[in-house]
């Protein structure tokens, strides 16, 4: 790989040896993927934030790093709420790492944001170079906003935020980023009526057909929500981590991208609009969980219309960032009327929270695809306003 | 007898060959305490990667599969050093963060190496003493 004088002094420890294991690292990565040199990233997503993931080898490693961030640089979920996680039952043996792992990276410079949406809390632009963990904020970054990550692991994240640099390969080159199959539904004309659980039923169906491919969406119309459920989906029940939707997301609008569509060949598959609806199985429910990525500021205002007077019969959970608190206080009072429990800094995936839940109903394609092996519980899908319905009680 | 492959996480590292043509999964497959090998449908089920010079075509599994490895490192029961026919990301970073020497793409047959195997993790150079 071709190396500049700071990626050489990074990897001759004239940075100290923190950085320097940080820098072997993405030169291992470089040489992995076939990477000829290192390009600057502008902002960092950490993973690995959750003691249930992570362990006490991962608190111990992360321990023993002595370096702080150069780039903006945050946390993904914990496993936990900050505060009050007394509350939910979280247990304090629990707990205790967990507060270990966040003042570990506190120490090493990472925001403490705790979600999976940081792109609603960081600016992001087209073409810029992100090192991101998250595979749904991959997803979003890469093809709703048009940035260019990989999905980083958390140790290779870390050593992005500790050095500012990421090895130039995968996603980051565009012509690694052109659609690779087609799909098509067979009535696009249902999608019209279609809200967010919908598009994240889509993805469901789509992201096991795509694999780790790139897909193309063509003669859909959905909104920046619509699309977060679709990516978030599709990374969970495949590995897709950029898809475009023609006319819709921003590289589709790029006229190399248009000449590549309209002359390459691929795979078309045409999607049944009854296998998407295929997926809102009804079945008895004992908790509601809603929030899956973390909610935007609209999702928050639709949750609240529907939970207002209302009083929820079951335990009902409402995921959403710390950040988005401040910003939505008068709505998230709304929803806590209702009974329904508002949970920052965690997800319903990564905590202990929903461990063996029973059935738990969600409005998220991602959660549906995630909740049986990571918690041990039975999803059922729903539509945001069948989630509010089912959780009253009506 | 000397094989040159390449360089993935430098130091050197001896030990006995531990040869397997089965990838492995650090995460459920090796227990971090002991560095015993705990996954009852891999060959080497039941051996000790401590102390070894533990050869495998790639990782599989989880990428907390990396830290696994810095808890064998912890517990003083890691390989010596790691051979990989092609290295992936969770081996790698592991190797790293764990301080475990480690080549990949040798130009010869691993399996043909006997006795006491010396990996070279910076030059990428792995030799066998007879």
């Amino acid at each position: 790989m071709e190396l500049d004088t700071y990626d050489q002094a990074l990897l001759d420890g004239e940075y100290g040896e923190s950085r320097q294991k940080m820098m072997e690292i993405l030169l291992a990565l470089g040489k992995i993927y076939d990477a000829e040199r290192f390009i600057p990233v502008k902002s960092v997503q950490v993973s690995g934030a959750s003691f249930k993931t992570i362990g006490d080898a991962g608190l111990e490693w992360l321990s023993s790093i002595d370096a702080k961030a150069v780039v903006p640089a945050f946390l993904n979920p914990i496993g936990m709420p900050r505060n009050g996680w007394e509350e939910l039952g979280i247990p304090q043996s629990f707990a205790e790492k967990q507060i270990q792992v966040n003042e570990a990276y506190m120490r090493l410079g990472i925001r403490p944001t705790c979600t999976c949406t940081p792109y609603y809390f960081s600016i992001v632009e087209r073409g810029d170079h992100l090192a991101w963990s998250e595979s749904s904020a991959v997803s979003y970054a890469n093809s709703v906003l048009g940035a260019r990550t990989n999905r980083e692991g958390g140790p290779s994240a870390l050593a992005s935020a500790l050095t500012g640099k990421t090895p130039e390969y995968g996603l980051h080159i565009v012509k690694n980023r052109l659609p690779q199959i087609e799909f098509r539904l067979d009535d696009p004309e249902a999608a019209k009526k279609w809200t967010n659980a919908e598009y994240g039923a889509l993805g469901v169906v789509a992201g096991a057909i795509a694999g780790n491919r790139i897909p193309l969406f063509m003669g859909l119309r959905p909104n920046r929500d619509m699309l977060k459920s679709l990516g978030a989906a599709m990374a969970a029940s495949g590995a897709v981590a950029l898809y475009h939707v023609n006319e819709i997301t921003p590289e589709t609008r790029f006229p190399f991208f248009k000449q590549h569509i309209a002359e390459d060949e691929r795979e078309v598959v045409t999607i049944e609009v009854a296998d998407v609806l295929d997926v809102f199985k009804e079945t008895e429910v004992s908790a509601v969980a809603i929030g899956c990525p973390h909610l935007s500021r609209e999702e928050v205002a639709r949750v609240a219309e529907l939970l207002a007077g209302k009083k929820t019969v079951m335990p009902f959970y409402v995921f959403v960032a710390e950040e988005m608190r401040a910003s939505c206080a008068e709505e998230l009072a709304v929803i806590a009327r209702s009974g329904a429990k508002i949970v920052p800094d965690t997800c319903m995936v990564v905590s202990p929270l929903m461990d063996h839940a029973g059935t738990v109903m969600t409005s998220s394609g991602k959660a549906f695809s995630y909740l049986p092996g990571m918690c041990g519980v039975t999803p059922r899908m729903g539509t945001l306003e069948e989630c509010v319905r089912v959780g009253c009680g009506e | 007898m000397t094989l040159k492959g390449r360089s993935i996480a430098k130091g050197t590292g001896s030990g006995e060959l531990l040869y397997t043509d089965t990838p492995i999964s650090f995460l459920g497959g090796v227990d971090a305490a002991t560095g015993i090998i705990i996954d009852e449908k891999h060959p080497l089920h039941g051996q000790s990667v401590a102390g070894k010079v533990l050869a495998f075509p790639y990782g599989k599994g989880s990428t907390v599969g990396s830290y696994v490895m810095y808890g064998l490192a912890r517990n003083k029961v890691a390989p010596a050093a790691i051979i990989n026919t092609e290295c992936e990301t969770i081996i790698a970073i592991g190797a790293i963060i764990s301080g475990i020497p480690m080549v990949d793409r040798l130009d010869g047959d691993v399996a043909g190496l006997s006795g006491t195997v010396t990996v070279n993790g910076s030059t990428g150079e792995v030799s066998a003493a007879e």
